[in-house]
């Protein structure tokens, strides 16, 4: 370090003037080399290994036939049956495998060829300059004065403005349409498909829930009466999807608010992860935990699905349910609050 | 507003017959065809003879952890009432009795033997009716199984990946591979819920219903996956790590190949 300091010359001490007197110049650590001295290649030196070479190049082409060959013979040989999906596996395989040789023989014969027996003189080329030459420039400015001069575009302000008042308006209908394109989400965000009274059914039959089906333990994957028959089923599917777990209802710790929107210690979650919407689904029966595949965020059943792990930062909002006149689970009503991840007007 | 209309509905009394009725109904009606299942499953009928030895079996093995009436201890939760389907797939898979405590008990060699277990069984169900080993005719292999495939991911494969490669819970605790795991095995811990599953009852996935679960797993564990080498079904981590390390592996040493000068 210390010698390497020696090597710096600070702004201060050198010829050069700088602004800022923080600045460091270095002069070339390492030195251009050049190029290095040309090595003779064997090929070069015996004809004994230019002809090797020659013959691995030939080979290397030759494999490629015998691979494009193959690919050809695999293609007939394992044959797609439109029953059996196994057959995928060994057409894709061969066929692959065939083609791969085919086309990786060509390229490494050809760069074993250019590499063994092409010329192998060391060329160097100077970089042109980027900048044009004077008399280039020169020509250029006369031509755009010219244009200038003959279009009147400096001297005529009236068409120059209407000009640029014609560009500027010119995207308008673009950027309105534009905006149009695709629904506006409006409250679609805020609402899903539960009201008061839509029974909670399983999914993906749709067949009702009765709460002396829901036993001790149990999860039920829970979607709402009507989902299969709905027009846009799986965005609402999107947003609807419950879990239905019973735990001991002294067990669960209930806010005032939130009293009576378990039934008999049957509660109901939205599955949708709060914190990028992936199903929240892996429910640990003794640790009451709920825990989500993607990102690992963990929610505890009994106190109102509160965070306890990972990256979610909401509770799952919770589905107010109660039984109806035939014993089946229904809903109160929609969430109270938007599922899944934040958005920005949440 | 809302609130007090349910709460007003719920103090009336002609509420509190109609779910004490339903109540009553269903779980009668339950009990009544839960009942009805066990006598006519033939696994699910057990001698006196069985459940003296399972009962003194009980005494030797599992009465320091699970009590001397199987009423549960600090250490083993109260087997009355979890029923013969709970014993076999507990016993019947070696996972008890407990070899440590941990995040999960472990599978291990089976400790008893097929009679043993029986017997177990027998005297665990002696104590209070609960779940029947299944009839062979929901553990054999011929449902439905596309509809199997379905239900299973729907119900069962967040926890036990698509195609039954298990996975990762919290803590320590994980979701175990059900590829070679006995047909009676599966449907009984669907039935029992054993360590942190949970139960799935007959009420939500029907006896039809396992049985096309258990078909599409031996299923996928009988066919090849269409797509080629499996990786352990892992998905993106095992393939990931794969393409990482050989495929681009590979493509460094064709470049370096591509740079060197030749000999």
């Amino acid at each position: 370090m210390s010698s390497k300091g020696k090597d710096l010359v600070t702004g201060h001490d050198a010829e050069h003037e700088y602004e800022a007197g923080l600045a460091v110049v270095a002069p070339d650590a390492i030195k251009d080399p050049g190029l290095e001295p040309h090595r003779v290649r064997m090929t070069d030196k015996s004809e004994k290994h230019a002809k090797n070479a020659e013959r691995q190049v030939t080979a290397m082409f030759l494999a490629s036939i015998v691979g494009s060959a193959f690919a050809l013979w695999a293609y007939f040989a394992f044959p797609l049956s439109p029953t059996d999906l196994g057959t995928v596996r060994s057409n894709t395989l061969f066929l692959g495998l065939g083609i791969t040789l085919g086309l990786f023989g060509i390229g490494v014969g050809a760069v074993h060829w250019a590499k063994t027996l092409m010329p192998d003189a060391e060329v160097s080329e100077a970089r042109h300059q980027t900048r044009g030459s004077e008399e280039t420039r020169a020509r250029a400015i006369e031509i755009i004065d010219l244009a200038n001069q003959e279009s009147g575009f400096s001297r005529r302000k009236l068409i120059r403005r209407t000009l640029y008042g014609a560009l500027a308006f010119f995207p308008l209908p673009g950027i309105i349409i534009f905006g149009d394109l695709g629904p506006n989400p409006a409250d679609s965000l805020k609402h899903t498909m539960w009201r008061k009274g839509t029974r909670l059914t399983r999914d993906p039959y749709g067949t009702p829930i009765k709460a002396t089906d829901v036993t001790l333990g149990s999860v039920f994957h829970v979607i709402p009466e009507g989902l299969n028959e709905s027009d846009h089923k799986l965005e609402e599917k999107a947003k609807a999807a419950v879990l239905l777990v019973r735990v001991e209802p002294e067990i669960l710790k209930e806010s005032d608010e939130r009293k009576g929107w378990s039934y008999d210690g049957i509660v109901a979650y939205s599955k949708i992860c709060t914190h990028v919407g992936c199903p929240v689904a892996l429910y640990e029966q003794h640790t009451h935990h709920l825990l989500c595949p993607c990102h690992q965020s963990t929610f505890d059943l009994t106190n109102a699905c509160a965070v306890v792990f990972g990256p979610a930062s909401r509770p799952l909002p919770q589905l107010p349910i109660t039984v109806d006149a035939e014993g089946y689970l229904v809903a109160q009503s929609d969430f109270t609050e938007p599922v899944g991840p934040s958005f920005w007007e949440r | 507003m809302f609130k007090r209309k349910i709460n007003n509905a719920r103090r009336n009394p002609f509420a509190a017959i109609l779910v004490i009725a339903a109540g009553l109904l269903v779980a009668g009606g339950g009990y009544a065809g839960a009942t009805a299942a066990v006598s006519h499953s033939t696994s699910g009928a057990y001698t006196a003879d069985q459940v003296t030895e399972g009962s003194k079996l009980f005494l030797t093995n599992c009465a320091s952890c699970h009590g001397k009436h199987a009423e549960g201890t600090n250490y083993g939760p109260s087997l009355i009432g979890v029923g013969a389907a709970a014993v076999d797939f507990q016993v019947g898979t070696g996972r008890m009795p407990g070899q440590a405590s941990g995040p999960q008990l472990m599978k291990k060699p089976v400790q008893f033997t097929t009679e043993q277990t029986a017997a177990l069984a027998a005297y665990v169900s002696s104590l209070a009716p609960g779940p029947s080993v299944p009839d062979e005719r929901w553990t054999s292999t011929s449902g439905n199984t596309t509809r199997g495939g379905e239900l299973f991911r729907i119900n069962c494969a967040m926890c036990h990946n698509a195609v039954g490669a298990g996975g990762a819970l919290t803590e320590g605790k994980f979701a175990p591979v059900l590829k070679g795991v006995e047909a009676k095995h599966i449907y009984e811990a669907m039935v029992t819920g054993p360590q942190n599953m949970p139960v799935f009852n007959d009420a939500n996935l029907t006896p039809q219903d396992k049985n096309d679960i258990i078909s599409y797993l031996k299923y996928m564990e009988a066919n090849p996956s269409a797509g080629g080498e499996e990786l352990g079904s892992l998905g993106p981590v095992a393939e990931g790590l794969f393409l990482w390390l050989f495929v681009l592996g590979g493509i460094v040493a064709i470049t370096i190949w591509l740079g060197a000068k030749s000999n």
